[in-house]
């Protein structure tokens, strides 16, 4: 069954605290080249059958409106995978 | 210490029979936590409140309603994001637009449901500190001319408890500006900042100023009893929190 896959991520003006914690946790495992780390989400919505433009623009309309905050967030991605 | 029981009956202390016959409506969503509070702030302060569940598709004839606090669809997605999407909010909105003003008020998840539905700029993101804090909040009141706080003196100070882990209030520099141009700003933190928001803001208005929200709970701090003075101490008073409450009353029945 394909999915429509949907990547938000916070805009880049906003200080992300996340990402912030998980960089200052990186160097304490050993991981020492990363300087910077931003957490994003990922969605992924299952379509039963053909996914035609009407229901791509469907997904994006649903990402601007329900699954990201356009005051604080960028839908970078939409995309469809194939099972 | 004063004669009101510590637990008991909600009597609202001196207040005027009349306001009796406002009706705040206080919503209920899957995950919410102050409703009940929040209804006993109402009685406290001398109104009726009222129940109104999410899924509800009609107002009724309250005057205000309140979006208490709590974790409405436990935070999933972002605060506040899935409930705003209930079939009373789109109700709500519409009454808090109308040339009515419904006066509404957002206290902490509802603050966020007020943001994420576009009644107030802006939005909350996670505490700058990341972790969830729960402490007693001193706020200036900083425009004591809204719908719901009317009952202050502009500049007062007042006490009531915080807690929150996604609480840091945040916009653009544009929003921020006209926000302190226009008054908006409502509340402010003052001595300390609890979660990184911007210029320190606990809570900001709409323009018409029927439409209030803030981070702090006040209506946690309406009783003898139980708010900060006899936690810690620090508080001025248990029920500085009450003038929200007996403001929109005030307002309601005409005398504000």
């Amino acid at each position: 069954m394909p999915r429509i896959v949907v990547d938000v991520m916070p805009k880049p003006e906003i200080l992300d605290p996340q990402g912030k914690a998980i960089v200052g946790a990186l160097p304490r495992l050993g991981f020492t080249s990363f300087s910077s780390v931003r957490q994003g989400k990922r969605f992924e919505l299952t379509v039963d059958g053909e996914v035609t433009e009407d229901i791509l623009a469907q997904a994006r309309d649903a990402a601007e409106t329900l699954l990201s905050n356009p005051v604080i967030e960028d839908v970078v991605n939409v995309e469809v995978v194939e099972a | 210490m004063t004669e009101l029981p510590l637990i008991g009956e909600a009597v609202a202390v001196a207040a005027e029979p009349r306001l009796a016959g406002a009706k705040i409506g206080v919503v209920t969503f899957p995950g919410t936590l102050d409703d009940r509070d929040a209804s006993r702030a109402v009685r406290l302060a001398g109104g009726t409140p009222v129940e109104l569940w999410h899924g509800d598709s009609e107002l009724g004839d309250v005057d205000a309603v309140i979006l208490p606090g709590g974790f409405s669809y436990g935070d999933y997605l972002r605060a506040g994001a899935i409930a705003r999407f209930a079939p009373l909010m789109s109700k709500i909105i519409d009454a808090a637009n109308s040339d009515a003003k419904l006066p509404v008020l957002g206290i902490c998840n509802g603050f966020q449901l007020l943001t994420e539905s576009h009644l107030l700029p802006g939005s909350m993101i996670k505490n700058d500190h990341l972790k969830f804090i729960c402490r007693d909040q001193v706020l200036r009141v900083e425009n004591n001319s809204t719908y719901w706080t009317g009952d202050y003196a502009a500049g007062q100070e007042i006490t009531v408890p915080l807690k929150n882990q996604d609480g840091q209030y945040i916009a653009d520099e544009k929003t921020l500006d006209a926000l302190e141009a226009e008054g908006r700003v409502v509340f402010r933190y003052v001595g300390f900042n609890p979660n990184g928001s911007r210029r320190d803001i606990a809570g900001i208005s709409n323009a018409a100023g029927n439409v209030v929200g803030l981070m702090p709970h006040p209506e946690h701090a309406v009783e003898v009893g139980f708010g900060p003075e006899s936690l810690d101490g620090i508080g001025g008073s248990d029920t500085e929190g009450l003038g929200l409450f007996t403001s929109v009353l005030n307002k309601i029945v005409g005398v504000n």
